[in-house]
C-alpha cells in the first residue's frame, strides 16, 4: 500500500531511514517546508548562527562519529554559505551530505528572490550533486546520496530541491536498488600488485611508510599498525593522518612536510621506497616536487585511482580500499617471511633514531616571558591524559598542535587540511561534541580563525554542547605574520588583529559560555585545569601568547626538502636560501 | 599541444555535459569540437570531444571521477574510424560549373542553390573536409557549419591493413 506524503515528509523519512540522528542547519524560505516535519521526527535539529557554521559542525561530527554529516540550508545565500564546507569536505574527502531548499521550479532562471544557480556553483566543489525536478525522486536520490558520500572515496554531496517538489504530494516506497553504472569503486586491490609490493618492500633498505587520511576515513589505523610491524617499516603520519599510528610508536616518525620534524621529512628525502596508503603526495608535503624523495621507488594505495602518478610516478600502483589492502599485504608479507623476522635494516633505524636524538622539536617556555602555544599544548595533553578530541583551526596554533599533540588514537584530530579553512574550529568542535557527548572537545583555536566562527558559541551554549574553545591569542594573524618575517623583510601588512579587542572572556560570557584568562606561562595549568572541569557549558580560555613565535622546522614554499628550517637562526645563514 | 579525441560513454541525465566540459574548463584545456548523441542504448550517451592539450591521462582519470561516467577512451590516431559533417556555403556568381565539378570529385552534395551561392553538404574524415574547404575557398566562402566529430574505435578483428588504410584517408 503506498502512502502520500509531501516532498518534505519524504525528504525527512528518507533521511531518517539513512540513519540520521542529528542535522545541522538553518532554515529559510525554499527550504521552509522542510522544516515542519522536522518538528515530528526523531531527528535532532542543530540551529547554526550561519550556515558556514553548521557546514562545518557536520563536518566536525563525520570526523568524529565515521558517520555522514548533514547540513540543511535555504536557497541562495544559504546555499552558497555552503560552499566553503562543501569544498572543505570535498579536500578532506569527509562524508556529508548538504540539502538547500531552491526557487520554485517555474521560478528557476527568472531571478527569483533568493535564487542562486546552486546546482552549478556546488558542481565543482562535491563529489556529486542533484537538482531534484520531481518529489517522486526524493528517495532514491537521498539513498545515493548517503551511498557516494559514504562509500569509495568520501565525500560531499549536495541535494537541491525546489519548494514546490517539497511541498508536493508523492506516493512513498522505501529507495529501489542503487543503480550507478558509472561508479564501483575497487575494494580489494590486484594481488599481482600487492605480491609485487611486498618484493618491493622486502628488498627495501630505506622504505618509509607513509600513510594519509585515507587510512582514517577507511577506519584501517589497527591494520596500519600491524602492517609496519609485520614489515618493520618507520611510518610519517600526514596531517590529515595523525593518529592512525600513536605518536609513542617506536616506529611512528611523526609528521612529514612543511612543518613536519626533521626525522620524517628527511627519511623521505633518504629512502629508497615510499608506500604510500591513502595519501595524495601535497604540496604541502613534497615540496619541491622535483627534489622530493629522489631515490625512492614508488607504491601508491589509494581508493581513488586519479590520485595515483597524480603527482609522483607510482612504480606499484594499488587501487583499492586502504583497509582491504593493508590485510592482503599483511597476510601477503607474512607469507613471503614464512614465520621469520622482517628485515631488522639495522643501518636505516638507526639512521632515523640519531636523527630524532639530534633535531627533536623543540622550544623554549621562559616562566617570565609570554605564553608559549606549545607549552598549553602540552599542559593540556598531560591534564588529559592525551584522552580528548582536538580541533584546530588553520595557521601556526594548528601546526603545533599537530606537532606537539602526542596522538594515540585515529578520529581523535580534527582539522582542514586540504583547504586550510581558518574559523574551522569553532563549528567542527561543536559537531564534534555531538557526535561524542561524553569525549573532552577542545578546539585550539588562533584568534583569527576564532573571529570568523565565535558566534556558533551562541549555538553550543543554546544546544548544551560543552566544547571548550583555547584561544591562543597573539593578536595577530601569526602564520601569515612569520612569513612577512622571513619573507617579505618584517613589513606586517594587514596581519595585526590589535592586543585587547574583543574581550574574550566578556565575549565568551556574552555568548552563554564561561570565560577565562591566563595571562602567564604560571597561568596555563591551573586555568586549564579550572576549563576541564566544567562539563555543562562550552568554556572558552583566551592564552595571551607570543606574537613573535614562529612555527618550526619549516620548508619554504616551493623549495626542496633537503632544505629544513630548524630555526630562525638556519635562515640568516648564507648557505640556505630564504 | 595535441588533438586529442576522447570519447566519453556517461548516462542520460541532465547536467552530464556540464559537468564533462567543465572538468575541460577547469584545466584550461580548450575544447575544439564536441559531439553528443544517444546510443543503442537509451540509458546512455555518447560525447566525443575533441581537445587541445598536453596528454590526457589525468584528465581521463578525473572523468571517471564523475559519478555519470560509465567509460572513457582516448582515441589515438589510426585507431577508430573518424567522422564529421559540414555545410558550406559558397560564393558562385561564377565558375559554377567547376565548383560543382570540384564537389562531385568530393562527393559534397549541393543541397541549396540560390542566385548568388551554393551550399554544398559533404561528410567524411576531418582531414577530408579540411581538403575541400580549401579547394573551396578561392571562391569565397559565406558560411560554414561544422559538426562535432564522432568516432568509433575500429573493430579489433579488423586487419592491420585496414588500419593503415584509415590513418591515410
Amino acid at each position: 500500500m503506498s502512502e502520500t506524503l509531501t516532498g518534505a515528509q519524504a525528504l525527512v523519512r528518507a533521511l531518517e531511514h539513512e540513519g540520521v540522528e542529528v542535522m545541522f542547519g538553518v532554515p529559510g524560505g525554499a527550504i521552509l517546508p522542510a522544516y515542519d516535519p522536522i518538528l515530528d521526527s526523531p531527528i535532532r535539529h542543530i540551529l547554526a548562527r550561519h550556515e558556514q557554521g553548521a557546514g562545518h559542525m557536520a563536518s566536525g561530527y563525520a570526523h568524529a562519529s565515521g558517520k555522514v554529516g548533514v547540513m540543511v540550508a535555504t536557497s541562495g545565500p544559504g546555499a552558497t554559505n555552503l560552499i566553503t564546507p562543501l569544498q572543505d569536505a570535498h579536500m578532506d574527502s569527509i562524508p556529508v551530505v548538504a540539502i538547500t531548499g531552491q526557487v520554485a521550479t517555474t521560478s528557476i532562471g527568472m531571478d527569483a528572490f533568493q535564487e542562486a544557480h546552486t546546482w552549478g556553483i556546488s558542481m565543482p566543489c562535491t563529489k556529486h550533486n542533484y537538482l531534484v525536478t520531481n518529489a517522486d525522486e526524493i528517495p532514491d536520490v537521498i539513498r545515493e546520496a548517503f551511498h557516494l558520500a559514504a562509500t569509495g572515496r568520501p565525500g560531499p554531496v549536495l541535494v537541491d530541491i525546489p519548494k514546490n517538489v517539497l511541498a508536493a504530494t508523492m506516493n512513498w516506497r522505501r529507495p529501489g536498488e542503487i543503480k550507478l553504472p558509472g561508479y564501483k569503486p575497487s575494494v580489494k586491490g590486484h594481488p599481482r600488485q600487492i605480491k609485487a609490493a611486498v618484493e618491493m618492500i622486502n628488498a627495501a633498505e630505506r622504505p618509509v611508510l607513509y600513510a594519509g587520511g585515507g587510512v582514517i576515513r577507511a577506519g584501517a589505523s589497527e591494520e596500519l599498525v600491524a602492517f609496519a610491524e609485520a614489515a618493520n617499516l618507520p611510518v610519517v603520519t600526514t596531517l590529515m593522518g595523525r593518529g592512525v599510528i600513536p605518536d609513542s610508536h617506536r616506529l611512528c616518525l611523526g609528521m612529514p612536510g612543511m612543518h613536519g620534524t626533521y626525522t620524517a621529512i628527511t627519511a623521505m628525502q633518504r629512502a629508497d621506497l615510499l608506500v604510500a596508503v591513502g595519501a595524495r603526495f601535497d604540496d604541502r608535503v613534497t615540496g619541491q616536487v622535483s627534489s622530493f624523495a629522489p631515490h625512492a621507488k614508488v607504491i601508491h594505495a589509494d581508493v581513488d585511482p586519479a590520485e595515483i602518478s597524480k603527482v609522483r610516478h607510482a612504480d606499484v600502483p594499488i587501487v583499492g580500499d586502504a583497509k582491504a589492502i593493508l590485510t592482503q599485504l599483511i597476510d601477503a608479507e607474512e607469507k613471503s617471511l614464512d614465520g621469520g623476522p622482517p628485515p631488522a635494516r639495522r643501518p636505516w633505524m638507526e639512521t632515523l633514531a640519531g636523527w630524532q636524538e639530534e633535531f627533536p622539536l623543540q622550544y623554549k617556555q621562559d616562566p617570565e616571558g609570554p605564553i608559549q602555544q606549545q607549552y598549553v599544548i602540552e599542559e593540556l595533553h598531560r591534564l588529559t591524559a592525551g584522552n580528548a578530541i582536538v580541533v584546530a583551526g588553520v595557521g601556526q596554533h594548528q601546526m603545533w598542535t599537530s606537532q606537539y599533540w602526542g596522538f594515540e588514537r585515529p578520529n581523535t584530530w580534527i582539522n582542514s587540511g586540504g583547504l586550510g579553512t581558518m574559523g574551522y574550529a569553532v563549528p567542527a568542535a561543536v559537531g564534534a561534541q555531538v557526535a561524542k557527548p561524553d569525549e573532552t572537545v577542545f578546539a585550539i583555536d588562533g584568534d583569527g580563525c576564532f573571529q570568523m566562527t565565535f558566534q556558533e558559541l551562541i549555538t553550543a551554549a543554546v544546544e548544551g554542547i560543552p566544547v571548550k574553545i583555547a584561544v591562543m591569542n597573539n593578536h595577530n594573524l601569526g602564520m601569515v605574520r612569520q612569513w612577512q618575517r622571513l619573507f617579505y623583510n618584517e613589513r606586517y601588512s594587514a596581519t595585526d588583529l590589535t592586543d585587547h579587542t574583543p574581550d574574550y572572556v566578556m565575549l565568551a560570557e556574552a555568548m552563554g559560555c564561561v570565560g577565562m584568562r591566563a595571562e602567564r606561562p604560571s597561568d596555563v595549568t591551573p586555568t586549564l585545569e579550572k576549563a576541564l572541569a566544567i562539563t555543562d557549558r562550552p568554556v572558552v580560555v583566551e592564552f595571551k601568547c607570543d606574537p613573535d613565535a614562529m612555527v618550526f622546522p619549516m620548508i619554504p614554499a616551493g623549495h626542496s626538502n633537503d632544505e629544513v628550517v630548524m630555526s630562525v637562526a638556519d635562515l640568516e645563514s648564507p648557505e640556505v636560501p630564504a | 599541444m595535441n588533438n586529442h579525441v576522447i570519447s566519453v560513454l556517461v548516462e542520460n541525465k541532465p547536467g552530464v555535459l556540464a559537468r564533462i566540459s567543465s572538468m575541460f574548463a577547469r584545466r584550461g584545456f580548450n575544447i575544439h569540437s564536441l559531439a553528443v548523441g544517444p546510443t543503442s542504448e537509451p540509458e546512455m550517451s555518447r560525447i566525443t570531444l575533441v581537445v587541445d592539450g598536453p596528454e590526457m591521462e589525468q584528465i581521463i582519470k578525473q572523468l571517471y571521477k564523475l559519478v555519470h561516467t560509465v567509460k572513457v577512451t582516448e582515441m589515438m590516431p589510426g585507431e577508430g574510424v573518424e567522422r564529421e559533417i559540414m555545410l558550406l556555403r559558397v560564393n558562385a556568381d561564377q565558375r559554377r560549373a567547376e565548383m560543382l565539378e570540384a564537389a562531385g570529385i568530393f562527393n559534397a552534395r549541393a543541397v541549396d542553390v540560390g542566385s548568388s551561392t551554393i551550399t554544398f553538404e559533404l561528410s567524411g574524415p576531418p582531414d577530408r573536409l579540411a581538403d575541400f574547404l580549401e579547394l573551396m575557398r578561392p571562391y569565397g566562402i559565406i558560411d560554414l557549419v561544422k559538426s562535432g566529430r564522432i568516432a568509433m574505435a575500429k573493430d579489433a578483428k579488423s586487419s592491420k591493413n585496414g588500419r593503415a588504410k584509415l590513418r591515410s584517408a
